[in-house]
């Protein structure tokens, strides 16, 4: 089972994170730890028109968190809360062995991490600080 | 894997009949020749004489404790003292009614932190120290802050053990309270308990001492240590989860207010106002954890009768081979104290560039059950410079062949992620 998490795809897309930034002005910014292991990922997105035009991440974290927040990243631009919800729903889902293909093709890399819930809050910290900042954009922002 | 003097044959652990000893841990034969249990100090397997007492309780002596007057409450309740007094003896108690029965350490230290709190005054001090396990912090800032007492802490020294030269500095007329780890759940650095109750007795505080990684290494004596209280769970100590102790200097605890308020805990109530029942029942509200208590004492009464001085050469020869054994490998860093004087048989370390969780991840592999993450001692990893770091715990029941699958284990790790 570890050989399926740690394929060439997690590690290389974890190895992405050496490059990410964070926004120099960003419109929301969420700090979300993992409490087991002080894992940590300082999420800023920024808005254009109702959609995401731009995230900047700093995750210090395991591969599986490392991995799951750079694909966060370059798939949220352009996309508007709705679809984020979806993808963090379906992302949910595929670790809950439910419902179809994920929202986005890459999460299909977290596959081999359903057999191991313990593992399930690595994958999810960085979505889990999505929604916090889409709950909050909700609250200042109120449709 | 490099043969060197790390990997020598422990000469001392040969005069230990460890496959005897292993086989009074059931999961063993459970798990078969494959596991390699290195997690004792987050839970130690069971002994045979806990499981058997825990099971033996539960399906044909089960009944509450001190409230019925037929054979099997009488019988109930004659086990559970029994167990208290066998818990005595393995912490060196002058009586059985100075140890308080507990969910766990986690519970006891809650019991220590709010009723010596209750005798706090705004600007008291608390002195704990960065190498606490949670569990020894958080109680005391949840119970300080109601009564306005500040919570100081003692660094860790370059080994990573508390830096005792502070003491002078960080003691005063104002600390009320000492309370320390004997032994760090993360460095496995033990505590000079001696020279924190020299610091504690020169200004009147009182000391309160975790046991909970101490315990499963030997008995303890509570007494010789010179605390006021000392806390551990049944868990770690290789019985039942759910039990653990609180011992309480009989003359303190004779004047400590409850925490919990319930049955068992009182001598009368009144819709007014209660008055509270004589300790260890004051410190006792609601039913107890009857059955895990009863496996609490048979542990402790089994390990009493053990050969710690032959257990303990083998489990510090196996430490030995563990940090010499990581000493060899590129990349990893054994954190803590250098050598085995004065430390248990714990180690932490890093990988460079690999993430804890990734390491027990590929361990985990190999049948190794490692753990990773800050272990419950955010301060200390910080004190560090760390988040996380990964642990190899040993207990008496490791064999070379446990650690040896460890350190080849880490090697793998280092090749595959590092």
């Amino acid at each position: 089972m570890s050989a399926e998490l740690y394929d060439a795809a997690i590690v290389a897309t974890a190895k992405e994170t050496a490059n990410a930034e964070r926004l120099p002005a960003p419109d929301l910014t969420v700090e979300e730890d993992n409490p087991l292991c002080g894992d940590r990922i300082t999420l800023d997105l920024a808005f254009r028109e109702g959609r995401v035009a731009a995230v900047g991440h700093k995750t210090r974290g395991c591969l599986l968190t490392r991995a799951a927040a750079v694909v966060l990243a370059r798939r949220a631009v352009g996309a508007d809360p709705a679809e984020l919800r979806r993808a963090v729903a379906s992302l949910r889902a595929l670790l809950a062995g439910q419902g179809g293909p994920p929202a986005w093709p890459e999460l299909s890399m977290f596959e081999p991490v359903r057999a191991v819930p313990s593992r399930h809050d690595c994958v999810l910290l960085p979505f889990r600080a999505l929604e916090t900042a889409l709950d909050r954009r909700e609250r200042e922002r109120p449709a | 894997m490099s043969a060197g003097p790390a990997r020598a044959p422990a000469a001392e652990a040969d005069r230990l009949d460890l496959a005897g000893l292993r086989a009074e841990f059931p999961i063993f034969a459970a798990q078969g020749p494959r596991f390699h249990y290195l997690d004792s100090a987050a839970t130690g397997q069971i002994c045979r004489a806990a499981a058997e007492a825990l099971l033996g309780f539960e399906t044909r002596g089960r009944a509450n404790v001190k409230r019925g007057v037929y054979r099997l409450a009488d019988e109930a309740t004659r086990a559970f003292e029994e167990a208290r007094a066998r818990i005595a003896a393995y912490l060196g108690a002058r009586e059985a009614r100075e140890v308080v029965i507990t969910s766990g350490t986690t519970h006891a230290l809650n019991i220590a932190a709010h009723t010596l709190c209750a005798r706090l005054r705004p600007g008291d001090e608390i002195l704990v120290s960065q190498a606490e396990h949670h569990s020894n912090i958080v109680p005391w800032q949840l119970a300080g802050e109601r009564v306005g007492a500040v919570i100081r802490a003692i660094p860790l020294d370059r080994e990573g053990r508390l830096d005792l030269d502070r003491l002078d500095a960080l003691v005063s007329r104002r600390t009320k309270v000492i309370a320390v780890t004997h032994c760090s759940n993360v460095t496995g650095a033990v505590t000079d308990i001696g020279r924190i109750r020299e610091a504690a007795q020169a200004v009147g505080a009182l000391l309160v001492v975790d046991g909970a990684q101490r315990v499963p290494h030997g008995p303890v004596d509570v007494q010789a240590l010179g605390c006021d209280l000392y806390a551990f769970s049944g868990h770690k100590l290789f019985a039942a989860t759910g039990a653990g102790a609180l011992w309480i200097r009989r003359e303190l605890a004779e004047e400590l207010p409850p925490f919990l308020g319930g049955g068992e805990m009182i001598r009368r109530v009144a819709i007014e106002r209660s008055t509270f029942a004589a300790p260890p029942h004051r410190f006792e509200a609601g039913t107890p954890p009857i059955g895990p208590a009863i496996a609490l004492g048979a542990a402790c009464a089994w390990l009493a009768g053990l050969d710690w001085a032959r257990i303990h050469a083998h489990e510090m020869a196996l430490a030995g081979r563990l940090l010499a054994g990581l000493g060899t490998i590129r990349g990893v860093r054994p954190l803590g104290p250098e050598g085995l004087q004065a430390r248990a048989p714990l180690v932490s370390f890093v990988v460079d560039g690999v993430h804890p969780h990734d390491v027990c991840q590929l361990l985990d592999e190999r049948g190794v059950c490692t753990r990773g993450g800050h272990h419950c001692a955010q301060p200390l990893h910080e004190a560090l410079g760390l988040e996380a770091s990964t642990r190899a715990s040993l207990a008496l029941y490791n064999d070379e062949a446990d650690v040896d699958a460890l350190l080849e284990g880490l090697e793998d790790v280092v090749r595959r992620l590092a």
